[in-house]
This record gives C-alpha cells, sequence and structure tokens, in this order.
C-alpha cells in the first residue's frame, strides 16, 4: 500500500482489516512531515504522543472494539483550533506559549472517531490574511512551487495536505480561508453551512461568519470528514439541530438534470486567462454529464468584499479584546514592577503582542463601532448583507449549485502583493458572499496554469444543501483534467 | 485618508499602543479602505433589517446545572504570572 497517497477511505479499511497497523501509518506520515516541512514551514508543531495514541486504536482493534469510522488516519490541524495539552497560538505572538486545557468539539470529535493528530499548522495570524504571510512563525511555502504563497489563512493546512505530510487536515474559513489554499495548492476544501459545525474551542475572529471544515485530497474524504465533525453542540448555541446526513454513503457522481448556476456578474472578464479556461472546462464536463446550465443574478456580489470587511473588522475588534495580558498569553515586560496606568498595561501588551495586519483590522473594526460612524459602517453592513443573502436565496430558486471560480489567478509570488492592504482584501471577491450569507461552499481542483499551479472552481449550495454540492464535485472530480497530479515534493 | 489624530484616539480606543510610524501608516491604509467600502452608502437600504448572523435560531435548553470540569490548576495555568491560583499583575493606577 502506497501509504503517502492512500486515501482516508483507503487508510481506514487497511488499519481495521490488519493489513496496516495504525502506529505504522502515523510514523509514516510523521516522518514525511520532518522530512520535508523544513521546506515548506506547514507544521507549527507536532504531537510528541502521536505514536502511542496510535498504538491505543491497534490496542481497540485487537480487543475486537470498534475503533471509529476514522480509525488510525493521521490528521493535522490548524492552529486556531484548541487542541489540549498542544500550543495552540492561531499564528500569533500573543498566544505563542498558549496550551489549552480542553479539546475544540471539531477535535474530539475527530479523536472520538479514530483520529490521531500529528500536528498543528501554521495559518495567518488570528485567520486574517489570505497568503498566510501575516503568521508571526513565518510564511508557509506553496509545494507546487516554492517561491509561491499557499493562499490563506489556512495555508498550513492545504500545503501540508497537497505534499501528503498527513492524510488529512482541518482549517477555518471566515472569507475564504479554506477555499482559497484549497485551490491554490491542489486540494479539495470545504466551508459547511454556517451552524453545520460547532465554534466550540476555535479562535475566535468574526463569530457570524467562522466555519471550520475538512481540507483533503478526495471529495469522499471530505464528505466522510465533515461528517464526523458537524452536528449539534450544546456548547455552540449557533449550531444547527438538524440531523447530519451521510454525506459520504449518499455521494453520487449522477448528475444528470441538475441545475448549475453561473453568476452573470462573475462574467465580466478581468479572470487570469487560465481560470477563465477551468471554469469554462468544468462547465463543458458538466454539460457533457447532463447537467443544465442556467444563468443567475446576483447584483449585490459587488459588495461584498466591502460588506465583508467592515463586519468582519468589527467582530475581530470586539473578539480580540479579550486579550489582556492577564489570564493568558503574551505580557509586555514592565521594568519596575511599582505601579503602571492600566492603559499602559493594555496598550502595550497588545501593541507588541498583535502582528500590523490584526492591528489593522482591530482599528478598522474599531473605527467602524465607534460613536458617529456605527450607523454608516457597522449597520450598513448588516443591512447590505441581509440583502445579498436575499439575492442568493432567490437565485437557489433557480438552480441547485451555483458554480464559481474561487479566485481571479492562480498562487501568487510571495512578497508580491504585502505592501497594499487593499489590493490583497480585493482577492477575496468570490468568496466572501458565501460567508455572508452562511451558505456552504468548496473547492475542487480542476484546472492547471501554464506556470504549472492548481486552479480550484468553486461550488455553492444552498443552507444545509452539502450532499448536491459533494455530488456536483465528486462528478467533477471524477472528470477532472488533473486528477492523480501532485506536486513534485511527492 | 484618516488624520493622524483619529487614529491616535481609535487606537486608544482599541488600547493598542502604536508607533508614531504605524499611525501613518494606518492613517493612509484604513483611509484608502474605507474610501473603498464607502461604496456601500449609495445602496439603498430603507427598511433592511441588518443580518447579524446566519444562524438558524433554534431554541434549546438544558438543565442548568454547574459543572466543574477544569481544576482552578488548569484555568489559571497559561497565565503570564500568577501566585498559587490567583492572577498576578502589576500594581495598577
Amino acid at each position: 500500500m502506497n501509504l503517502t497517497r492512500a486515501t482516508i477511505t483507503e487508510i481506514v479499511e487497511a488499519v481495521k482489516a490488519k493489513s496496516v497497523s495504525a502506529k505504522e501509518v502515523t510514523a509514516h506520515f510523521l516522518k514525511r512531515a520532518e522530512e520535508l516541512n523544513p521546506k515548506l514551514n506547514a507544521f507549527t508543531s507536532f504531537n510528541v504522543n502521536a505514536v502511542s495514541q496510535a498504538e491505543e486504536i491497534d490496542a481497540r482493534i485487537a480487543r475486537g472494539e470498534d475503533p471509529g469510522p476514522m480509525a488510525g488516519v493521521p490528521f493535522g490541524i490548524k492552529e486556531m483550533l484548541c487542541t489540549k495539552g498542544l500550543v495552540t497560538n492561531a499564528g500569533s505572538k500573543i498566544l505563542q506559549n498558549f496550551i489549552p486545557p480542553y479539546d475544540a468539539t471539531v477535535v474530539a470529535r475527530l479523536k472520538k472517531a479514530g483520529v490521531v493528530i500529528t500536528g498543528k499548522l501554521n495559518q495567518d495570524e488570528f485567520a486574517m490574511g489570505s497568503s498566510n504571510e501575516t503568521s508571526y512563525f513565518g510564511g508557509v511555502k506553496n509545494p507546487w512551487n516554492l517561491d509561491c504563497v499557499p493562499g490563506g489563512s489556512s495555508g498550513g493546512s492545504a500545503a501540508a495536505q497537497a505534499a501528503r505530510l498527513c492524510a488529512g487536515t482541518i482549517g477555518t474559513d471566515t472569507g475564504g480561508s479554506i477555499r482559497q489554499p484549497a485551490s491554490f495548492c491542489g486540494i479539495v476544501g470545504v466551508k459547511p453551512t454556517y451552524g453545520r459545525v460547532s465554534r466550540y474551542g476555535i479562535v475566535a475572529y468574526a463569530s457570524s461568519l467562522d466555519q471550520a471544515g475538512p481540507m483533503v485530497s478526495t471529495v469522499k474524504d471530505a464528505a466522510l470528514t465533515l461528517e464526523v465533525i458537524s452536528g449539534h453542540d450544546e456548547k455552540d448555541s449557533t449550531t444547527s439541530q438538524r440531523k447530519v446526513p451521510r454525506w459520504s454513503q449518499e455521494l453520487s457522481s449522477n448528475i444528470k438534470g441538475m441545475k448549475i448556476g453561473l453568476i452573470k456578474e462573475y462574467m465580466q472578464g478581468g479572470l487570469h486567462a487560465d481560470v477563465q479556461k477551468t471554469v469554462d472546462n468544468a462547465v463543458d464536463a458538466l454539460k457533457k454529464m447532463g447537467a443544465e446550465i442556467v444563468e443567475v443574478s446576483i447584483p449585490m456580489t459587488e459588495y461584498a468584499v466591502p460588506v465583508y470587511y467592515l463586519v468582519a473588522a468589527s467582530e475581530a475588534s470586539s473578539n480580540l479584546a479579550r486579550y489582556d495580558g492577564v489570564k493568558y498569553g503574551y505580557r509586555a515586560e514592565f521594568q519596575n514592577l511599582s505601579a503602571v496606568e492600566l492603559e499602559d498595561f493594555y496598550g502595550k501588551t497588545r501593541g507588541q503582542g498583535f502582528g500590523k495586519e490584526v492591528k489593522r483590522r482591530i482599528m478598522l473594526g474599531t473605527y467602524c463601532l465607534s460613536s458617529g460612524y456605527y450607523d454608516a459602517y457597522y449597520n450598513k453592513a448588516g443591512q447590505v448583507r441581509r440583502m445579498i443573502m436575499n439575492q442568493y436565496l432567490e437565485a437557489f430558486k433557480n438552480c441547485d449549485i451555483i458554480l464559481s471560480p474561487v479566485t481571479t489567478s492562480p498562487a501568487f509570488k510571495i512578497g508580491e502583493r504585502v505592501s497594499d492592504p487593499l489590493t490583497m482584501y480585493l482577492n477575496d471577491i468570490f468568496t466572501t458572499s458565501t460567508n455572508l450569507a452562511g451558505l456552504p461552499g468548496m473547492s475542487v481542483p480542476f484546472g492547471m496554469s501554464s506556470e504549472g499551479l492548481p486552479i480550484g472552481i468553486q461550488l455553492t449550495a444552498t443552507h444545509f444543501e452539502e450532499q448536491d454540492m459533494l455530488n456536483v464535485g465528486f462528478a467533477l472530480e471524477d472528470a477532472s483534467p488533473v486528477k492523480g497530479k501532485v506536486p513534485h515534493v511527492i | 485618508m484618516i488624520d493622524k489624530k483619529t487614529i491616535e484616539h481609535i487606537a486608544k480606543l482599541a488600547r493598542l499602543e502604536i508607533t508614531d510610524l504605524e499611525a501613518t501608516e494606518y492613517s493612509q491604509q484604513l483611509g484608502k479602505a474605507l474610501t473603498h467600502f464607502e461604496q456601500i452608502s449609495k445602496i439603498n437600504t430603507d427598511g433592511v433589517e441588518p443580518l447579524l448572523t446566519p444562524a438558524e435560531i433554534e431554541p434549546f435548553w438544558r438543565e442548568d446545572e454547574p459543572k466543574q470540569e477544569f481544576t482552578p490548576e488548569e484555568m489559571t495555568r497559561n497565565a503570564p504570572s500568577r501566585a498559587g491560583n490567583l492572577f498576578k499583575v502589576p500594581p495598577v493606577v
């Protein structure tokens, strides 16, 4: 068995059949990760107990117990998610040494299903970034071209998965942070419907937008992982009480008669030629499989980026108020322990603990929420947000799935866009409206640029209709011209 | 452009100590971003209820029973400075 290229499903079957032990699988991926990580900087830390935890799975199998639906599968987890006993730094100096006493619900559910956590994955600081260049722990490199960014903010997850440093990874998506790096690194990334997956134990960035999801190699692996992490959690009152479907078992590439919507406003040019070609190819492939292509209109989509940044920054400025240097996290040095001004205590701690982009967004959010500006920015953005969501719901009356690009271009060069925050923000044009409306979205690899960089296709469904989305993704995966292509590091 | 004085006021509200250089940078960068974002002001939103969360609000109830999931040691272990199970801070005025 070629473990490096094996899918999650294949690993689980092999481990349960005892043709390979969970211990061997974990040791294999840990060895790869330790060898290749110096090149990629995808992992920020490794779990020193991973092998012994894998041995426990083997022991359960030996005793004839059910080891769970994901028995012996090594996963890397984004730094945003709390992992009991393992540093959880959110890519920030301010949480550099934070060791949570508990697991995020997503992590607890994965472990219960038999997953072995091998380590934590690098990301943009507090998930604020589209290139992984804002991490306090250094940027991540794209395994397809080490001069390029892996995307962000879940760049460590995307790079680790593309290079197969683990069998699966978890990312988080507030404005595209799962789908954009998945597209840049040629893997499958799913952002579930808002409320599908518990946010308990996930470092909060913008609570009305944040969702965690799988970043893996195949659509089936994504469906299986999503099944395990989804469902109501009494520790997160925004989680839905709807039953979690058996997406992986219901997966079907028969999409005959399905209506695929193309957003008229997205078809006005400006796309990188290779991205345009990838979209055209995907539409042709779906037509051949019997899908019906329809045009839909979402005029408000042009306001998605402004609304997203106003909402996300406002929520962030409030969420990040908790970093006060008292209960946990970084505290500035105070030379003499004589009395300090309280404002100095907070100001110095936060001024030194947060990086530039995080400070920029806290400032933007504080400005939007401050007296005299609240109505013009935060409140107005909320109103436009509802109009965007309503237009999506209207569009979904005429189609089952919306197909679009994930980004305007393939992965860009490291350092190319850091100097201008607004240009970086405008990258998120195709991904942010999904979060604003709370819809599920995913990226599936379907193309390759002339320079050999992967390009994904974005699929969006209406609330809680992940099955349709996964099915179209499954069909596209099967027809993909880049099926089986892996970066040279493999 | 947002003037530097406003930037300094916002930084104070956000409890962020920023350098003079940062203040200059933010006044340009935030000014530019906000100018772009202000395009939403032209949209007619009369009578539209702001969307604050896309979550389905399904009230659910659980027994209000106290639980002790963590020990005081676990809850205070990450503090930058502590005395026993108490958080320690410099004297503040």
